[in-house]
């Protein structure tokens, strides 16, 4: 092979296009601005404009793609159908992102046009991640995304909380991936290839030697960072918290789905055949993370730490489907995501809309009376929240409903008994929230309006949380369809 | 007939009612109000209405299901959009079709903030109970079941008494804890026989280990609901704290899920278990009958006196069930029935001097009949019906379970005598506590007898309690033909596993 040959660009047409978005995206910011200080808001605006309509042209390029699975760039990019599934969730996730940020990036001063472009990035990163066919791409992937994530966090550089969380969460990062680095040199080291498909055909027996074991532990360590699974969760609240609020709502779903995605196609991909080494591992990692994700949330009052701990608590759901190990529990997670992705971004948009006197208020007892004060609100909050408490026939349930049917298939009763008994527990602080919108007396209302955009984000989400029940075919065979492919390969 | 779809429209036919509430907007509160209340009245009213197609309409000489609809729903998971009814569902939506008008008059004045919330929440809670009635695919069947938990934790938590908050808890937590054990069992039901149709898993051999286990998760879910004894303690709170139409559905019609369900799901689809369990079942319905009687009789708090005596009438419903004879079963759909109606008008007696008194203190009361004397009247015959006095729907339900536990069991029988006895002892007690005596307090003195509204909500309910009792043949004739073919087939699976000796029961 010449070093002239020109690798096949078509599959990673999104990428490449999303990547052509960025630098001119980044130009146009740049002399948009010309230095001058009241530009800022302006630019911010119009990149943000820019930045949502090439997110969704990139799904449009996606969904074409239904092909058979395609290698490239010397088989270190993959494209599948469970790759288009995933990012399109991921795209859109990100589009969300930058039109909840909008309003609130205004009113904090923070309004730069770096911010969407950050996103952007991310969006990139999580791309790679998702089509990552080797280890090296993995790494790469993932870095490009975390990088970015950890400069979002601490987006609004003069709060001391923000800067704290950007901080925390680049230590802890920066030590998840040296122990994912470790695992993959490990899992090189004794296998001698860092190729996916290599590796699948390495371990398609089963047997292996104890040096890729230990790498593989690593490797898990270092993704359950990434997606916040118990006990790699500790930074989660504080991040959550302390990272502005919409940076918050893009880390509780864009990221988390790219990351899940990950895991599931480098467990059931390359290590697919060392079931029996990992499985144990998901499924204690997993009863931990709903565990903690529901008793750990009871106490507290702050309500963007209470979704980070309702966050590991869902991943830990997820995970009951990537312990089953087959395509039905691949299937489970990928409908998982998709009904979380619309949860949390409905979730988040409402707590966007917690403003007194112009100021953002986090406490839950800010919700008091909200039932009265603002009706139309407060019910799509009780939406998404028994929702999210996997109450039916509202969507949170049937995401539930498919990762435990993948359990219960796979004989993994124990984990399925542990994950609703978990899920009853976590209804308790859901249920509180409601609890206190209804039924305690108001304290001051909340400001009016919440703005266009937040009202269309949360009237289309609670929209298809109410009638997913209706017509779940789409997501449902397209999810199946996604997790055939990653099977296929 | 076969392609008018009754049943869809009956459970959804509430919604329509929930649209036009919400579309009605006017700046006075007050004419909102009564908008909500009209159009719940008349989407009510008219549902029941339509619902009697179901009395008539129902062919009693078959044990197949009737009014059914089959569309494809989720299809790789073969879920199926499958409703339906039997001789053993269709009086149970009858039942609620029936209840869910008296409930809006009963809410009538009583509900004075936020009347458009209330009426959406009962309308959608009537789609639910419609909709589980009707279910024959068990995810169908679990999304209506627990979903009720949703607008029944919202009418407790707003419009409740004072300790609304943790009763509303106590309700959906309890209840949610049992029914997500029982998701797992039907997950595994569907991975054994690879559907969710109930028709077809009514007849499907589940191997005896498993069932037992099944069993087990499907008991927790349905214990709770009917509530059976030690898992009672929600229901007495929930009672006290509920709205009046709260408890009227809550004991009409949410506590039948339980014994429906144990009809449903562990008799015909786990025989063996059913049968391995049945001293447990025994047992805690007997404790149920004499315990919650015993705590009936020291209880100063009306609702919950009613409460308990809920829980020890539903104890008969469980002896009932396993008694598994023809007799048995049917007097505990009956007792059911009966239990749905007269429990539903106690707590209606109960409102209607709340209403005026606001105080459910037995000793606030004394006397009522010098004023009230039509209101005596009312509360004697469905004091007299809870008692199981001949000539009311209690008695048959009674007496047929009963005739069902001999058979069975003679010890279990004469213990629940002895609740009986003791049933008997504590409704005498509260109503003599209540409406006899001297009028001796000062704000009973002025207090008025039934008005009109009140009258119209307990005639219908007086009727079918005593239409129940003088000739049950017309709604027993309904249950027959099901009931039988649902022994035949336990008792065909028993033989065939060897747990019964051929020549039967």
């Amino acid at each position: 092979m010449t070093m002239a040959t020109m690798p096949n660009i078509i599959p990673a047409l999104p990428e490449l296009f999303l990547a052509g978005v960025i630098m001119l995206l980044l130009m146009f910011g740049v002399f948009q601005k010309g230095g001058i200080k009241d530009n800022d808001v302006a630019a911010f605006n119009i990149v943000s404009m820019l930045s949502m309509v090439s997110l969704i042209l990139a799904v449009f390029l996606l969904i074409p793609i239904t092909g058979p699975r395609i290698t490239t760039f010397a088989d270190m990019f993959v494209i599948d159908v469970f790759a288009v599934f995933s990012k399109s969730l991921v795209l859109v996730a990100a589009a969300f992102g930058i039109l909840m940020s909008r309003d609130f990036m205004e009113r904090h001063h923070i309004a730069r046009f770096e911010f969407p472009i950050l996103i952007l990035f991310a969006a990139l990163g999580m791309m790679l991640m998702i089509s990552a066919n080797d280890l090296i791409s993995l790494y790469v992937g993932l870095e490009m995304q975390s990088l970015s994530l950890y400069v979002m966090a601490a987006i609004q550089r003069d709060d001391e909380r923000a800067t704290e969380a950007g901080l925390k969460y680049f230590v802890l990062g920066a030590v998840a991936s040296g122990l994912l680095l470790y695992g993959a040199s490990l899992v090189y080291g004794f296998a001698g290839t860092t190729n996916f498909d290599a590796l699948a055909v390495l371990f398609n027996g089963g047997e292996t030697s104890t040096g890729v074991v230990i790498g593989i532990v690593f490797i898990l360590a270092g993704l359950s960072f990434k997606v916040s699974a118990v006990p790699f969760h500790m930074w989660t609240p504080d991040v959550y918290e302390g990272a502005p609020t919409p940076v918050t709502a893009f880390f509780a779903v864009a990221p988390k789905i790219a990351a899940l995605a990950l895991f599931l196609r480098v467990m059931i991909g390359p290590f697919g055949g060392l079931i029996e080494h990992w499985q144990q591992i998901i499924v204690l990692v997993s009863i931990l993370s709903m565990a903690l994700g529901a008793f750990a949330a009871i106490n507290q009052r702050n309500i963007k730490r209470l979704m980070a701990y309702s966050s590991i608590g869902h991943v830990g759901y997820a995970l009951v489907g990537l312990a089953a190990g087959t395509e039905i529990g691949v299937r489970g997670v990928l409908i998982y995501l998709s009904i979380y992705l619309v949860m949390n971004i409905g979730t988040f948009a409402c707590i966007l809309c917690m403003r007194r006197g112009g100021r953002m208020v986090e406490e839950i007892d800010d919700l008091a009376g909200l039932g009265k004060t603002h009706p139309l609100l407060a019910a799509t909050l009780v939406v998404f929240m028994f929702s999210l408490a996997g109450i039916p026939p509202l969507a949170g349930f049937f995401g539930k409903l498919y990762v435990f049917l993948a359990a219960i298939e796979s004989g993994l009763y124990l984990l399925a008994i542990l994950g609703v008994i978990a899920s009853v527990v976590g209804a308790f602080y859901y249920l509180r929230i409601i609890k206190i919108m209804y039924f305690d007396e108001a304290l001051d209302a909340l400001d009016k309006p919440i703005g266009r955009d937040l009202s269309a984000v949360i009237g289309v989400s609670a929209l298809i949380i109410i009638l997913f029940f209706a017509y779940p075919g789409p997501v449902i065979n397209s999810a199946q369809a996604a997790a055939k492919a990653l099977f296929a390969g | 007939m076969v392609d008018f779809p009754l049943l869809s429209i009956l459970t959804f036919a509430p919604l329509v009612g929930v649209v036009a509430i919400l579309i009605i907007r006017h700046d006075d509160e007050n004419v909102v109000a009564s908008n909500a209340r009209n159009v719940a009245l008349f989407v009510s009213s008219g549902i029941f209405l339509m619902s009697l197609t179901l009395w008539f309409g129902f062919d009693q000489t078959t044990a197949d299901f009737q009014f059914v609809e089959n569309v494809p729903w989720m299809e790789d998971f073969g879920i199926a959009y499958h409703m339906g009814v039997d001789g053993i569902s269709v009086l149970f939506v009858l039942l609620t079709t029936l209840l869910m008008p008296i409930c809006i008059l009963a809410s009538w004045t009583s509900i004075k903030e936020r009347v458009k919330e209330y009426m959406i929440a009962f309308l959608i809670l009537e789609t639910f109970m419609i909709g589980m009635f009707c279910a024959l695919d068990l995810m169908l069947f679990y999304i209506f079941f627990e979903a009720v938990l949703i607008p029944m934790f919202i009418i407790i938590g707003i419009w409740g008494g004072v300790r609304r908050v943790y009763a509303a808890f106590k309700l959906f937590l309890y209840t949610l804890l049992g029914s997500v054990l029982m998701l797992i069992a039907m997950l595994t039901m569907y991975n054994y026989a690879g559907t969710t149709d109930i028709t077809v898993l009514l007849t499907y051999d589940f191997p005896i280990d498993v069932q037992k286990w099944m069993w087990l998760a499907f008991f927790a879910s349905f214990a709770v609901k009917v509530p059976m004894w030690p898992v009672h303690t929600w229901l007495p709170d929930a009672h006290v704290e509920a709205p009046t139409a709260g408890s009227v559905i809550l004991a009409g019609v949410l506590l039948k899920f339980g014994g429906y369900g144990f009809l449903r799901f562990s008799l015909p689809m786990m025989p063996e278990a059913s049968l391995y369990f049945t001293p447990l079942m025994y047992t805690l319905s007997v404790i149920a009958v004499i315990y919650t009687s015993l705590v009936a009789l020291a209880q100063e708090d009306m609702k919950k006196l009613i409460a308990y005596s809920s829980i020890a009438h539903m104890g008969f419903v469980t002896i009932g069930t396993f008694t598994m004879t023809v007799q048995g079963i049917e007097g505990a759909i009956y007792q059911m029935l009966s239990h749905g109606v007269v429990s539903a008008a106690l707590f209606l007696v109960v409102g209607v001097i709340y209403d005026r008194i606001h105080t459910r203190e037995i000793s606030a009361y004394g006397g009522l009949v010098n004023r009230m004397p039509a209101y005596a009247l009312v509360f004697m015959v469905f004091m007299m019906a809870s008692v199981g006095l001949p000539g009311t729907g209690g008695f048959v339900g009674e007496v047929l379970v009963l005739v069902g536990a001999f058979k069975s069991n003679t010890i279990v029988a004469a213990l629940a005598m002895l609740g009986v006895i003791l049933g008997a002892a504590y409704m005498l007690y509260l109503y003599r506590r209540v409406i006899f005596g001297e009028l001796t307090k000062d704000n009973l003195m002025s207090i008025l007898d039934m008005n009109r509204r009140e009258m119209a909500i307990f005639a219908p309910l007086l009727l079918v309690t005593l239409w129940m009792g003088i000739y049950p043949v017309s709604f027993l004739d309904f249950m027959h033909v099901s009931v039988e073919n649902l022994l035949q087939n336990v008792e065909a699976s028993l033989i065939q596993n060897g747990m019964l000796a051929v020549s039967g029961r």
